[in-house]
C-alpha cells in the first residue's frame, strides 16, 4: 500500500507444479501472489477464506504437506512442489472427515467464515497431539508419546485461528471429540 | 388433525451446516467471475481537507490495471441518504481512511500495486479528533439512535439526589470498538445492460437493492442484491457499505464484473464502530438501597459527516426503580470515522456504567449486588409507565445464583488469594428490547408436496435460515423436510435487515402468517393443482401491534476472574449467563448465540481497545494484531442457561430477540468480579494489565 515505485514486477512470473487435494496442478502465477489467492481466484478452490491476509486470524489455513500454514503469508512460489489440502479436500467423497462431522454435531460455527481455517487448522492440531507436540501449556519437558488434548490443550493450540462469532466453547467441543 | 412433534423449539441443526463445514458456502467475495476484475480501495491520508491534485500515471502504467477511479473521474451519483455511501463524489476529505480512489485490474496483485502508487496531494486542515467531556462542540441532539429522545427527566431528580442518604456518583468510559465480522466487507458487480447485479456482504439485501437503486438513479426492480453467506456483520453490515457502491461503479466503468474486499486493516474507517462513550452515573438510594434518583448523562461523538448518537442512557430508563431521573445525551461531531450500529448499540456500553454503578451502590449500601437489584425491581417501566409483557430478571438473577453458588460467596474484596492470584466474583443484569419491523413473505405449495418459502431474510450466521424453516413447518403442521426455505436475496418478498435482534421476530411473524394461509388453503384443497397453492404475508399491521407494553429482554450474568498480582492479567475462569427471552425456538443455535454475545463482551471486558491517532486522526488499532478480539485461549467454559418464559405480547412464536443480550452485562459482570478479587475498581474499559497492575 506504501510502494511509492509503481507496479513494476507484473511481468514477472514464475511455473509452479502443486498437489491440491491429490490433483496435479501446473500454473503459471505472478510471483506477487499469495498461496491463498492462487488457491481462490485461480483454482477457485473458495474454501480457504481471507480474513486479514496477514497472518492474524486463521481463516486462509490450509495443509501444506501436512502441516497447516497461513495461505496469506506464503508465496505461491514457494509451495512449488508441495501437496495443499484445502477444507475441500477433506472429505472422502460424501463421507466427512470427522472434525467435519463434529463441527456440526457442536454446532462449532454461526456465520461460517471461520470454519474452513478452523477444521483445517483442527485436523493439524490433532495431529501434531498425537505426535506428541508440545504446546505453550504442556507441562515441561519433551512428551513422551501422543499429547493429550485436554480442553486447555485445544484452547491454546486453536488460538491462531479467530472466531468473531464466538463459537469457541463448542470448536473446543468438536476438536475434543474429533480427537478421542 | 395430525400430531406432529413441534419442530419449533426443537433442536435442529443448521440446515446450511454441510457447506460451512465443506467449503462450498459460498461468500460475497467467492462469486469471481472468469471475466471478472479486482478492485482496490485507497484510502485518504489526512484526517481533513481538501484532495488538489490526482496523479494515475504510475498506477495505469501497468496494462492489467483497467481504471482508477476519483472524485474526478468516477460515475455521479444521485444523493442519497447515508452520506459515507457518497464515495468518490467529491475532493473534500472529512476522516482519515476515507475512500478516496479505487485500482481496478486484471489481478488483485496488480490492483494493490496500483493503489499504492496512486498519488494524491492534498491540502490539511487542522483536524479535532479527541472526545472530552467538556468538548466545545458538545450539543443535545434531537434524538439518539433507535428514536430514543436525547433527555428524558422525570420527577426532580437535583433535589432527590442531594437528599438521598447514599450518593454514588462516578464516570464510566468506554473506547471506541470495532465489530470485526470475520469477513471483510465485499461485494461482487456487474450490469446486465441497465439492470446492476451484485453479490454483497450485508445484513439486509432490501435495504442495500433500495438505497443502490437510489444512489444510480434506477428503479428498485433493476437492482438485484445476493447475500445467501454473510460472514458476520454485528451491525456493521447493516447498512450499505462502501464496497458496494465502489464495486458497482467500477463495474459500471468497466463494463466487467467487479470483486472489492475491503482489506481488514480498512474497515475501522468505513465500516462503522461502536463510538466511544463517557457516561456519568449517579445513583442516590435510601439506606435499604431503594434508588430515590438516578442520573445516567451521555457524552459521545459522531463524525463531520453524519450524526449518529449511541443511547447508552436508554437502559437506564427501563432497569430499576427510579422515581427521579434525569437520562441525557450530548454529542460532538469531530474529523473521525462515522461510528454506528455494534451489536446491543445503547443497551451495551449503557448497561456496562448502569451495572457498575449498581456494584458500587451495593458496596455503598453494604448489600449484595443481587439483593440490591431485587430491591429496585419496577412492576411497570419506569419512563413510560406501560406495564412489562414479562420480566423475569429477578428468576434469572436467583437461578444465577443457584447455578453458580453465588451464596457461598465472602462479600469482602479481596477474600481469596491462590498463591499470586487474586479470586472473585461479580454479576451483572442484561437487557434489550424487542423490536419488530413489517415484513412479507411468500408460501407456495407444490405439486410434488414441497413448500417453497420464500422471505427476504439474511442468515448472518444467527441460524435465521434454519429457525424460519422450523416456524414454517410449525404453521404448516408439516415435517421440516418438506420446507424448502429461500433466503437471501433481493428478489425474494422485502424483509427487514438482520439487526435490532428482530430478525427472527419480523420474518419469523410473516413467514408464521404466510404459512398459516397456505394451511388454510390446503385444507380446501383434495390435493395441490398443478400450478400449485401459494399464500403471501404482509405484516405490516401486527408490527404495530403491542406497544401498550414494554417489551424487553432479560438476563443475568455471573463471573468469575482470577488476576495475577505479579503481571496484572485477569483472566476469565467462569463465566455464567441465565436468560429470559420468551420461547426459545431453537436451543441449538440459541446457545450459540448467547455464547457469541457472551465471548464479545468478555473482548469488550479485558481485551478490545481502540484509539483515535491524535497526531493522524484515525484509529490506531487497525487489524487483528492491534485489536485484539478474543481468541481460543482467553475464553473459558461458558455456561449457559435459559428460563421457559411465556409472553403472549411478543409475535405468533412467542420469541424475543436473542442476537444481542448476550453482549450486554457481560463487561460489568467481568469488571465487578475484578473489583471483588482486587478491590481495584477500573472504571475506563478494558481492564488491561497496565491499568490494573498499578493498583495492585
Ligand atoms: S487471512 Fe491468513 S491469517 Fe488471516
Ligand atoms: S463462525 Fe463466524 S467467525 Fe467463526
Amino acid at each position: 500500500m506504501r510502494s511509492t515505485e509503481g507496479t513494476g514486477c507484473a511481468d514477472t512470473t514464475t511455473a509452479l507444479t502443486l498437489h491440491i487435494n491429490g490433483e496435479r496442478q501446473e500454473r503459471t502465477v505472478d510471483n506477487r501472489t499469495s498461496l491463498l489467492d492462487l488457491l481462490r481466484e485461480d483454482l477457485r478452490l473458495t474454501g480457504a477464506k481471507k480474513g486479514c491476509d496477514h497472518g492474524q486470524c486463521g481463516a486462509c489455513t490450509v495443509l501444506l504437506d501436512g502441516r497447516r500454514v497461513n495461505s496469506c503469508l506464503l508465496l505461491a512460489v514457494a509451495a512449488d512442489g508441495t501437496e495443499v489440502t484445502t477444507v475441500e479436500g477433506l472429505a472422502d467423497g460424501d463421507a466427512l472427515h470427522p472434525l467435519q462431522e463434529a463441527f456440526l454435531a457442536h454446532d462449532g460455527f454461526q456465520c461460517g467464515f471461520c470454519t474452513p481455517g478452523q477444521i483445517c487448522s483442527g485436523v493439524a492440531a490433532i495431529a501434531e497431539a498425537a505426535e506428541g507436540w508440545p504446546s505453550a501449556v504442556t507441562p515441561d519437558g519433551v512428551p513422551d508419546g501422543p499429547v493429550e488434548l485436554s480442553g486447555g490443550e485445544v484452547r491454546e493450540r486453536m488460538s491462531g485461528n479467530i472466531c468473531r462469532c464466538g463459537a469457541y466453547v463448542n470448536i473446543i467441543d468438536a476438536v475434543r471429540e474429533a480427537a478421542r | 388433525m395430525t400430531t406432529l412433534p413441534r419442530t419449533l423449539g426443537a433442536d435442529t441443526a443448521r440446515l446450511e451446516g454441510r457447506e460451512k463445514v465443506t467449503g462450498t458456502a459460498r461468500y460475497a467475495a467467492d462469486h469471481g467471475h472468469p471475466d471478472g476484475l479486482f478492485a482496490w480501495a485507497v484510502p485518504a491520508t489526512i484526517a481533513r481537507g481538501e484532495i488538489t491534485g490526482v496523479d494515475t500515471g504510475a498506477a495505469l502504467a501497468d496494462p492489467a490495471v483497467l481504471t482508477v477511479l476519483t472524485h474526478e473521474n468516477a460515475p455521479r451519483l444521485e444523493e442519497g441518504v447515508d452520506p459515507t455511501l457518497a464515495v468518490l463524489q467529491s475532493p473534500r476529505v472529512a476522516h482519515r481512511g476515507q475512500i478516496v480512489a479505487l485500482t481496478v485490474a486484471t489481478s488483485l496483485e496488480a490492483a494493490r500495486a496500483a493503489a499504492g502508487a496512486v498519488r494524491l496531494d492534498y491540502t490539511s486542515e487542522p483536524h479535532d479528533v479527541l472526545l472530552g467531556l467538556d468538548h466545545p462542540g458538545l450539543y443535545a441532539p434531537e434524538e439518539a439512535n433507535g428514536g430514543h429522545p436525547a433527555d428524558r427527566e422525570r420527577g426532580d431528580f437535583d433535589t432527590a439526589y442531594d437528599e438521598a442518604a447514599v450518593q454514588h456518583d462516578a464516570v464510566y468510559e468506554t473506547p471506541p470498538l470495532h465489530n470485526h465480522p470475520m469477513e471483510p466487507h465485499a461485494a461482487t458487480a456487474w450490469w446486465e445492460g441497465e439492470r446492476l447485479c451484485l453479490y454483497d456482504s450485508s445484513q439486509g439485501s432490501s435495504t442495500v437493492q433500495q438505497m443502490l437503486a437510489q444512489l444510480f438513479g434506477l428503479g428498485p426492480e433493476r437492482v438485484q442484491v445476493t447475500s445467501e453467506h454473510v460472514g458476520g456483520g454485528f451491525g456493521s453490515k447493516g447498512t450499505p457499505r462502501p464496497q458496494a457502491v465502489l464495486a458497482a461503479m467500477a463495474a459500471r466503468v468497466t463494463g466487467r464484473p467487479v470483486t472489492l474486499a475491503l482489506a481488514r486493516q480498512q474497515l475501522a474507517a468505513v465500516t462503522g464502530h461502536r463510538a466511544p462513550t463517557l457516561q456519568r452515573l449517579r445513583l442516590g438510594a435510601d439506606r435499604d438501597g431503594r434508588i430515590q434518583a438516578l442520573a445516567h448523562e451521555i457524552v459521545t461523538q459522531s463524525s463531520a459527516i453524519q450524526e449518529f448518537v449511541e443511547q447508552a442512557a436508554a437502559p437506564s430508563r427501563t432497569m430499576y426503580v427510579s422515581p427521579h431521573s434525569r437520562t441525557t445525551h450530548r454529542v460532538t461531531r469531530l474529523d473521525v470515522p462515522t461510528p454506528s450500529w455494534m451489536r446491543a448499540p445503547g443497551e451495551c456500553p449503557g448497561m456496562y456504567a448502569l451495572e457498575s454503578a449498581m456494584d458500587e451502590l451495593a458496596l455503598a449500601c453494604g448489600l449484595d449486588p443481587i439483593e440490591l437489584r431485587l430491591r429496585n425491581e419496577p412492576d411497570r417501566e419506569p419512563d413510560s409507565g406501560r406495564p412489562y409483557s414479562s420480566r423475569h430478571l429477578v428468576e434469572c438473577l436467583r437461578e444465577g445464583a443457584r447455578r453458580f453458588g453465588w451464596q457461598h460467596r465472602d462479600p469482602a474484596v479481596q477474600g481469596r488469594r491462590d498463591g499470586r492470584l487474586l479470586l472473585g466474583t461479580g454479576v451483572a443484569a442484561s437487557t434489550y428490547p424487542v423490536m419488530v419491523s413489517p415484513c412479507r413473505a411468500e408460501a407456495h405449495a407444490r405439486a410434488d408436496g414441497l413448500i417453497d418459502v420464500r422471505v427476504n431474510a439474511t442468515d448472518i450466521g444467527t441460524g435465521a435460515r434454519t429457525v424460519l424453516a422450523q416456524i414454517a413447518a410449525d404453521a404448516l403442521r408439516m415435517p421440516l423436510d418438506r420446507v424448502r426455505i429461500h433466503v437471501g436475496s433481493s428478489k425474494l418478498p422485502e424483509a427487514p435487515v438482520a439487526g435490532g435482534s428482530s430478525g427472527t421476530s419480523s420474518w419469523g411473524s410473516a413467514v408464521h402468517k404466510a404459512c398459516e394461509g397456505l394451511r388454510r388453503q390446503l385444507a380446501e384443497h383434495d390435493e395441490v393443482p398443478e400450478t400449485g397453492l401459494t399464500a403471501t404475508a404482509d405484516t405490516t399491521e401486527e408490527a404495530k401491534r403491542g406497544q401498550e407494553y414494554a417489551r424487553h429482554a432479560y438476563g443475568a450474568q455471573f463471573c468469575e476472574v482470577q488476576v495475577d498480582t505479579a503481571t496484572g492479567e485477569t483472566r476469565v475462569r467462569r463465566l455464567l449467563g441465565v436468560f429470559a427471552t420468551g420461547r426459545i425456538l431453537n436451543p441449538r443455535t440459541a446457545r450459540s448465540q448467547f455464547l457469541g454475545g457472551m465471548t464479545m463482551g468478555l473482548g469488550m471486558a479485558l481485551t478490545e481497545h481502540s484509539t483515535v491517532d491524535r497526531e493522524f486522526g484515525d484509529y490506531a488499532e487497525r487489524d487483528l494484531a492491534m485489536y485484539h478480539v478474543p481468541v481460543c485461549a482467553d475464553v473459558p467454559d461458558i455456561d449457559v442457561h435459559w428460563l421457559d418464559e411465556e409472553d403472549p405480547h411478543l409475535n405468533p412464536m412467542g420469541s424475543k430477540g436473542i442476537g444481542e443480550i448476550g453482549i450486554v452485562g457481560t463487561a460489568a459482570a467481568v469488571t465487578n468480579a475484578v473489583h471483588h478479587a482486587t478491590g481495584v475498581r477500573i472504571r475506563a474499559l478494558p481492564v488491561t494489565p497496565d491499568a490494573l497492575l498499578p493498583h495492585l
